[in-house]
């Protein structure tokens, strides 16, 4: 496993022969060093270096947005087109009930869909990493009691509970984000404690604490840098999770009505009748859109964990 | 070699085996060794010489992609030549391997009555009763009690596993053991049992025995001829207490010398061990292999490679320094001393 | 919801730190002794899914009772309607009384299977859902036996003859497949194969489990015309995540030595395969399948919505969109149970297939 390991650094000798870097200063090189050690075990992975190359571009995409198709693409009321044609010259992806372009929508709803998948795979892994290192270190009923609560949201069907919480909560983005990240995050703390447990039976932390290290900082300072590569691995798979969960929301019309996402692009198509009238330049592209960026964060998380350990092999 | 004048046909005769891997690694270069039935072979090396290789490549049991080339005549035929079909029936029946680390190398989810059993139905026609039958009757040879037939393998103990992996390569009576690191990863006292335990087979059923190991003192006890490999290419061989105690290439000499002779105080005190790193299959230094870490290299030894040379009756070793006359190689002066005082 | 290789990863996990202990063995006893430490795990477990039941039950209540502020407001939103009927309607569902005895009620209720009556179809809710159920678990019932054998079969195909041609298409056909929102997957199936685009006519319909009356052997070829897309539909999505898990543990198994030693007993390759290496493979893949099928009860709210099946999830979205609390809390409740015992189930056979496990 490609480890930072934090070991404690090294006090510079008195009368050095020889210009001694400070331990900072020390520190900072391996971590560029064991940096660039894991970017070059990543570039062999194929499939990495795609979602990567996908990753890139959507985000330039969202980020460009303005730019691309214009800041009032949005709006209802500015709508040129007629109401569900075709594609055309004008419409490259025909137009939806409003006579909105439906390009100008995806590229716009990029930015949605993203910002939600992100922030809820943040939430869900740090929510996670906090149980995972907390429950892995305290032994005793905090750790009991934590691993309980944990294996209990394991229980539930994810999907079921998402759906439950947005239903009760009002129509907004942060339900989304707060349903998903609130449901997914066992996964990344079972997985979390583990490696703590793991790491905590080393040596250098038997160490750390004779030296008077609490529990702050044994946890700070050594368990996180050790457990980062898996929170990684974690985060970009729970961000391809999340975008899915996203547009389910959103189809399902538990996200917010004014705001267009790639989910609620479906659910409108729907309602517009779409699916009877034969408009597949609707449907299709939401669709396709989320199918790549989550297949691009899959390949990147996967990548990752193959980097991690060794013996998944390259071409999984 | 043998040099009476009357030859039984050897139990195994590996004649010339080059191994590469398909990464262009070369694993085993050129080697020829030779057992007879009821003597006992050792095959001492570090970690990486080629050692284990030379073991699965007897049954072919390398990787596919492997190029393997010589011959390896088992009882006169030639494995390598073999087609499939036959080199499954001689798999086990004719040769059976004793694995490191039995942990991994039993299912751990079939119990080991079930795997002891399963080359006997696969070699012998037999019944399954029967076949377990004699399962317990080979745990009871190993020292286990045969009700232990029903145990999974994460029920026993590490000795306990190495009994049945012995248990298991007896099952259908071959003549030759393969026995790879038996006791690399046991207690010393587990190491002593399981060592006599060996012994005791090999002498009471007449069978051929290659022990490999890194442990040069294990061999020693344990073996008639010993044999060490380097870089993939025996460099000396010859009777194992004479190999052990009277080393002709440094190499051997290196590897002899890092056991601590116990009731010897001098051996404390002589500095030995080696420079360096053992060197990386796919990148070998020219001429003799040895020779980047060798104290007594020539300059010749950077382009000439080394053969095997005579040095003795039935001893051999691939040093230029070992002269044809059979004389010993000079010796390096603090070792001399060390051993000359005990 | 997040990787196909969390599942084995947490296996690992779980094994690495809680792992059985694997010591010298004491005096063994007879065979009986291991039976008895399996039915205690057995018993351990059952008690354990009790405890979570009986979590879910409390979790329905603070989900759909203490977090709307107002259930009744919810219920009848944008509707006309007079104080007198809100109070009715309060007194109906019990809201007027003090929170401690609507909960002890509740769970009083819950243990009889009363979960009170629907606000939309004015029936008992739990009659409304068995009478759904089975046509959720023969959508659902035929589409996991589907996806699970063919998953299982691709995943040791494909890790077999890892590297291959035929490898790499199909991990890289079901990654994608696996990115691909069901849903939506559903919606285009019906455009092209029921709508028609182009060329290709509409051959199924758009929804609905029937079409019209007919009966007796009509009746089950209407039936299975209907269920033919929204099957491939799960079967794409479903199939996906089973090959990638079996792949991966068969993956993980292969460089095993235990292996070397089949092959070295002069076992055939494909008995190697069969006999060794798959069994321990589909330890993960187990533990996936069991998952699953309490999906099959629970999860397929998308796929039915979308396809008009008159199942649970219909019910469960229908419930939602009204929305209809006291449904929606029943079949919240109903969806987790389904769950619960699935994992129960999978955690007492387990130890059947994994000997390390439980005894």
């Amino acid at each position: 496993m490609t480890t930072t390991d934090s070991m404690p650094t090294p006090t510079p000798a008195s009368a050095p022969p020889e210009p001694v870097r400070s331990a900072r200063a020390l520190a900072r090189a391996r971590k560029r060093q064991s940096a660039a050690r894991f970017w070059r075990e990543y570039r062999r992975h194929k499939g990495g270096m795609w979602g990567l190359a996908g990753l890139i571009l959507i985000a330039l995409v969202a980020l460009a947005a303005p730019q691309l198709v214009g800041a009032d693409s949005e709006s209802v009321t500015e709508a040129s087109g007629g109401a569900l044609e075709s594609p055309s010259g004008e419409f490259p992806l025909g137009t939806d009930q409003f006579g909105r372009s439906v390009l100008a929508l995806l590229v716009w709803g990029a930015r949605v869909s993203l910002t939600v998948g992100l922030l809820a795979a943040f939430l869900c892994v740090a929510i996670g990493t906090v149980v995972g290192i907390v429950a892995g270190h305290f032994r005793g009923w905090y750790s009991t009691v934590l691993m309980r609560v944990t294996d209990w949201f394991l229980v539930m069907p994810t999907l079921v509970l998402a759906v439950a919480l947005a239903s009760v909560m009002d129509r907004s983005l942060w339900t989304i984000i707060i349903a998903i990240g609130v449901t997914t995050w066992p996964t990344t703390a079972r997985l979390v404690r583990a490696q703590t447990l793991a790491v905590e039976s080393r040596p250098y932390i038997e160490r750390a604490r004779a030296l008077g290290g609490g529990h702050g900082h044994v946890m700070l300072r050594h368990v996180l840098p050790n457990v980062m590569p898996l929170v990684l691995a974690q985060t970009t798979l729970a961000i391809s999770g999340a975008i899915l969960s996203e547009a389910t929301l959103a189809f399902l019309g538990l996200g917010d009505p004014t705001i267009t996402s790639w989910g609620s692009m479906l659910q409108d198509a729907r309602a517009a009748g779409a699916v009877s009238a034969g408009d597949w330049w609707y449907l299709a592209p939401p669709g396709i859109a989320i199918a790549l960026v989550a297949l691009a964060f899959t390949l990147c998380g996967r990548a990752i964990e193959s980097v991690l350990n060794p013996k998944l092999g390259v071409a999984r | 070699m043998s040099t009476t004048s009357i030859r039984k046909t050897p139990l195994l005769e590996v004649r010339d085996l080059t191994v590469t891997y398909a990464g262009g690694a070369r694993a085993v270069r050129g080697v020829n060794l030779e057992v007879e039935a009821g003597r006992k072979l050792g095959i001492a090396g570090e970690s990486g010489c080629g050692k284990s290789t030379l073991a699965l490549a007897l049954l072919r049991l390398l990787p596919a992609g492997t190029k393997v080339t010589g011959e390896i005549l088992l009882n006169g035929e030639d494995v390598l030549a073999m087609k499939w079909g036959q080199v499954r029936a001689v798999r086990w029946a004719g040769a059976s391997i004793v694995f490191q680390g039995a942990m991994h190398s039993l299912n751990a989810v079939h119990r080991i009555g079930d795997q002891i059993a399963e080359p006997i139905l696969l070699h012998r026609r037999t019944t399954p009763a029967a076949a377990r039958k004699r399962a317990g009757e080979l745990l009871e040879q190993v020292g286990l009690p045969a009700a232990r037939v029903d145990a999974y393998p994460h029920e026993l103990s590490g000795g306990q596993r190495q009994r049945v992996m012995i248990a298991m390569a007896l099952a259908c009576d071959p003549g030759l053991i393969i026995a790879d690191e038996p006791t690399t990863a046991l207690d010393v006292m587990i190491q002593a049992q399981i060592l006599r335990l060996i012994e005791e087979l090999v002498s009471e059923q007449d069978l051929g025995l290659i022990m490999i190991s890194h442990d040069l003192a294990v061999l020693s006890d344990t073996c008639d001829r010993l044999a060490v490999m380097y870089a993939g290419r025996v460099v000396e061989q010859g009777p194992a207490s004479e190999v052990y105690e009277n080393a002709h290439h440094p190499y051997s000499r290196a590897l002899s010398g890092a056991f601590p002779r116990i009731g010897d105080p001098a051996s404390r005190f002589a500095p030995q061990g080696l420079p360096g790193d053992p060197p990386d299959p796919s990148a070998l230094p020219a001429g003799c292999t040895f020779h980047p870490r060798c104290a007594l290299a020539l300059d010749s030894c950077s382009t000439l490679d080394q053969e095997l040379r005579d040095a003795g009756p039935g001893r051999q070793a691939a040093c230029v320094l070992v002269g044809p006359e059979g004389a010993a190689a000079p010796v390096v002066p603090g070792a001399e001393e060390a051993r000359s005082t005990s | 919801m997040t990787a196909d290789s969390t599942p084995a990863l947490v296996q690992q996990a779980d094994a690495a730190t809680d792992g059985p202990p694997a010591g010298p063995s004491a005096a063994r006893g007879p065979r009986a002794r291991n039976t008895k430490a399996y039915l205690q795990y057995v018993a351990a477990k059952i008690a354990g899914a009790v405890v979570s039941l009986f979590a879910v039950l409390v979790t329905s209540f603070f989900l759909f009772r203490l977090i709307p502020s107002d259930p009744v407001k919810q219920m009848t939103g944008g509707r006309p309607v007079s104080a007198e009927q809100l109070e009715s309607l309060r007194h109906q569902l019990g809201l007027d009384q003090p929170m401690w005895q609507q909960f002890t009620s509740y769970i009083g209720d819950a243990l009889t299977g009363d979960f009170g009556a629907s606000f939309a179809y004015h029936a008992p809710v739990m009659d409304k859902i068995v009478e759904k159920l089975p046509a959720t678990l023969l959508l659902t019932g035929t589409a996991y036996v589907l996806y699970s054998l063919i998953g299982i079969w691709l995943g040791t195909r494909t890790a077999w003859r890892n590297g291959s041609a035929g490898d790499r298409f199909n991990t890289a056909l079901a990654l994608t497949l696996y990115s691909v929102p069901s849903f939506w997957l559903g919606l285009l199936l019906i455009i092209v194969f029921s709508v028609g685009v182009g060329p290709i006519p509409g051959m199924f319909p758009t929804g609905g489990m029937t079409s019209g009356d007919t009966s007796g052997f009509g009746y089950v070829i209407d039936v299975a015309h209907h269920m033919v897309l929204p099957v491939i539909t799960l079967v794409a999505v479903g199939y996906a995540q089973t090959l990638l898990v079996m792949r991966s543990s068969l993956l993980d198994e292969m460089g095993s030595d235990y292996l070397t030693t089949a092959r070295a007993k002069g076992l055939r390759d494909d008995v190697v395969r069969r006999k060794h290496a798959v069994p321990n493979a589909m330890l993960p893949t187990f533990t996936l399948m069991f998952v699953n099928l309490g999906h099959v009860v629970a999860g397929q709210i998308l796929v039915e919505t979308v396809f008009s099946w008159p199942g649970l999830g219909s019910l469960f979205y229908q419930g939602l969109s009204t929305p209809d609390l006291p449904l929606v809390q029943g079949l919240f409740f109903v969806f987790a149970t389904a769950v619960i015992l699935a994992n129960t189930l999978a955690d007492v056979l387990y130890p059947l297939l994994d000997p390390r496990v439980g005894r």
